[in-house]
């Protein structure tokens, strides 16, 4: 499956709204300039759409498999994800779905999920996010701290964390800053780490 | 169901028991609470290949766990914060088979002679609990040997002028030295420190049946996906070749089961959820200096100086940004390390009279770069600076810096206990951390961050700066990083000694009040040098080994 086509048509756990707002949002996280382009190309928005969404796949897309990817050489196991254990389930269930009254996910009390926050975060940005201009952007942003930060993290880690993960489109995020990326099995030679 | 022995910890200080033992014939049982992503338990002379180049699995989502939802604990500075000032992420150690082995970038230097009598050697210091350890450097020498050899350490000796006794040479070459750390040695050389090869846990050669380490650059928080590294893959493979040992992963030790003087077995509970118990002649605990103390306050066990004492390592961090490109992804985290401050000299004894305390000690210090993407990105700011700063990227490919492991002095109220209220999945009370560094440790990072700002300066930094973790008053950079030390290295909470009023296991990390119950981790710790643990813990677990035969 063409997990770059497919997330942008269909979405994985967002609304077609919510993702539209949600990628006007990261493109003013790490919006593109004349050099290099930003969140919306690099395809962020998917990156967390695939994390909220995780548990619409088997096994659920938390860890890609190793050891390598294919991009300097070995199988694409990336590609691939790992089984969760039960408690492993546990903690991602109650990350992104939150504990939802369920007793045995509350054993430190209620907690509030990654969907939940996005649903309501997303909201408050406004329906017309996306029709606004940037500095009026900016400003909702920052009248939302705290749903933003969270907004920030995800989006440096689809920005430059592995594609597998639906972000960093054909490396989009490694290439404007010049880094390689995974590079098991080649690594470097021992004189590519110590001369300059 | 009886076996011999029973180890909780599948980390290097459980490998090390299990392969001891089991080399002796014994039948012994690995009980590790995370999940198995270290070997092919199908066929143990093979590893599993479940580790990659990849920054998200590794340092975002847990994937070696402990997973803070299911797994937290909790932390504050002293009483008067409350029951708990932070729930979640503290000072975590890998939780999978291997422990920390796994992940750890594998610097293993030896202590030195003196740091096994700092009191008869220079003197208690107020509030601390300064002890000489109940065994000296040359009764651990040959263990630390058969360690470097069992493991597989680079280095190279004599270049570290400062360095302990040694018995033999280290069994390889040390890889190759990254870029930045061919300046930094060189500036710091200039200035008089002598810094040397990092001994590392890593193959520079084919070895043990393991690959060379070919410089991934992904090394410190993940595992190796080629299976360079040496501890504990090495240890729990030789342990599991031998036919006598069972690795039950995903199992939880809930309780030490005993009968008067004597340890009978220990109480489980398996991937399935229900709760087991298996009997044994020993048992030994290695579950690291924060579990292994809450594993004993969970069965009950009650001397005082339980989960007391706990210690870390105050990092200095000093960093420099260069004019030229450093490309530290290229390479292990660390190649280079200088032990100067470690040592007291004129300037240091000064700072220390001049602050009031009888002396102060830092730690080695390792030169290093950064190289982690999703890391640097996150420390700059959002907006449309963002992408012109992951392009020149101060914060990472032209930044170097230097972590000194200062020297935490132990102090009986820095300790481990059970949280009041806060549960695991499990329904267990989590490991509560109380800890707040003492004066020795401020004074002295306060006296050698600076002097190493001047080797960055030297080395041609444009600017430099100066932080410590934890940050506390008075502390360089005071207020940057939280009061939760991010040092991995943990120790001293379960404290051996000869004598049972001030402390809880001999010199073999046998309790001094039970028959057959050993702790064989960095919980025996009586001073926290300034060195990383883990040699010397891989040399007293294998010490105790000895102990039992
Ligand atoms: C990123 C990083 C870098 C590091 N670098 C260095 C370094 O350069 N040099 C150095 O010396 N040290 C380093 N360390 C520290 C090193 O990892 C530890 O010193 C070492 O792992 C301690 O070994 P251990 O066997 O005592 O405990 P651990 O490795 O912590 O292993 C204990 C194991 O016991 C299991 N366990 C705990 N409780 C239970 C229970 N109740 N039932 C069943 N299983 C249980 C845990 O899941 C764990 O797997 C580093 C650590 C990290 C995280
Ligand atoms: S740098 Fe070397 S030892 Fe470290 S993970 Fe990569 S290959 Fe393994």
């Amino acid at each position: 499956m063409d997990l770059g086509k497919d997330a942008q048509t269909m979405g994985y756990w967002l609304t077609e709204q919510e993702y539209r707002t949600l990628s006007y949002a990261l493109e003013r996280l790490i919006p593109a300039d004349e050099q290099t382009p930003g969140a919306i190309q690099a395809g962020v928005a998917d990156y967390v759409d695939m994390l909220l969404g995780a548990f619409c796949f088997d096994p659920p897309r938390i860890w890609a498999k190793g050891p390598t990817s294919g991009r300097y050489g070995g199988q694409p196991a990336f590609g691939e994800f790992h089984e969760l254990s039960a408690l492993d389930e546990l903690a991602w269930r109650i990350r992104i779905e939150g504990s939802k009254g369920i007793p045995e996910r509350e054993f430190n009390g209620a907690v509030t999920g990654l969907q939940e926050s996005y649903r309501q975060g997303l909201a408050a940005l406004g329906d017309d996010f996306c029709e606004i201009d940037a500095q009026a952007q900016d400003e909702r942003l920052r009248a939302h701290p705290e749903f933003t930060a969270l907004l920030y993290e995800h989006a440096c880690e689809g920005m430059y964390g592995a594609p597998e993960y639906g972000g960093n489109k054909d490396l989009i995020g490694w290439r404007s800053i010049g880094f390689a990326g995974d590079v098991q099995p080649r690594g470097w030679s021992d004189n590519e780490v110590t001369s300059r | 169901m009886s076996v011999d022995a029973v180890v909780v910890g599948s980390g290097p200080a459980g490998s090390t028991v299990a392969e001891a033992l089991t080399r002796a014939g014994w039948t012994v049982v690995i009980f590790e609470k995370g999940r198995n992503h270290l070997l092919d338990l199908s066929d143990p002379t093979k590893p599993a290949r479940d580790f990659s180049n990849d920054e998200i699995k590794f340092l975002c989502r847990h994937f070696l766990g402990p997973d803070p939802i299911v797994e937290p604990r909790t932390f504050r500075s002293s009483p008067e914060d409350g029951e708990r000032s932070h729930t979640g992420e503290v000072n975590s150690i890998p939780s999978t088979v291997g422990g920390g082995g796994t992940h750890a970038d594998g610097k293993v230097p030896r202590l030195r002679e003196e740091d096994f009598k700092l009191l008869s050697l220079y003197g208690p210091q107020r509030d601390a609990s300064v002890a000489d350890w109940p065994l000296a450097y040359e009764e651990l020498e040959p263990f630390y040997t058969e360690a470097e050899m069992a493991i597989g350490v680079a280095g190279q000796a004599g270049a570290n002028p400062f360095e302990s006794f040694r018995s033999a040479p280290y069994p390889m070459p040390p890889g190759p030295p990254m870029f930045g750390a061919t300046l930094s040695a060189k500036a710091a050389e200039a200035l008089g420190y002598h810094p040397y090869p990092a001994p590392t846990a890593a193959n520079s050669v084919p070895y043990g049946g393991r690959p060379a380490c070919n410089n991934c650059g992904f090394c410190a928080f993940f595992g190796c996906p080629i299976h360079a590294k040496g501890d504990p893959v090495a240890l729990l493979m030789a342990a599991m070749a031998s036919g006598n040992a069972k690795l039950m992963p995903e199992t939880f030790v809930s309780k030490i089961l005993t009968n008067g003087r004597r340890a009978t077995g220990v109480e489980f509970i398996g991937p399935d959820g229900t709760k087991r118990s298996m009997e044994a002649r020993y048992v030994v605990l290695a579950a690291g200096a924060i579990e292994t103390p809450r594993l004993l306050l969970l069965s009950g066990f009650d001397h005082p100086l339980i989960g007391r004492n706990l210690m870390v390592h105050f990092q200095t961090i000093v960093v420099g940004s260069f004019p030229m490109r450093l490309h530290s992804e290229r390479g292990r985290a660390v190649t280079h390390v200088h032990d100067d401050h470690i040592l007291m000299d004129r300037d240091s004894r000064a700072a220390a009279r001049e602050a009031g305390l009888p002396w102060i000690r830092g730690g080695m210090v390792e030169h290093s770069g950064t190289s982690l993407p999703i890391a640097e990105a996150k420390t700059y700011p959002w907006g449309p600076d963002h992408k012109v700063q992951m392009r020149e990227s101060p914060l990472r490919d032209h930044l170097w810096a230097f972590t000194m492991q200062g020297e935490d002095l132990a102090q009986p109220t820095n300790m481990v206990d059970l949280d009041p209220q806060v549960r695991d999945a499990r329904g267990f009370p989590v490991a509560r951390i109380t800890y707040k560094p003492h004066a020795h440790e401020v004074v002295a990072s306060c006296h050698h961050g600076p002097r190493l700002a001047e080797v960055l300066k030297l080395m041609g930094a444009h600017w430099t700066l100066v932080t410590t973790t934890p940050s506390c008053k008075g502390a360089l950079g005071a207020g940057i990083l939280s009061p939760i030390p991010q040092s991995r290295h943990v120790m001293g909470t379960v404290r051996m000694g000869e004598n049972p009023s001030a402390s809880v296991v001999d010199s073999f990390g046998r309790f001094h009040d039970m028959d057959n119950l050993v702790v064989a981790d960095s919980s025996v710790f009586v001073t926290s040098a300034g060195y990383g643990p883990t040699l010397t813990l891989v040399a007293l677990a294998s010490r105790a080994a000895a102990g039992l035969r």
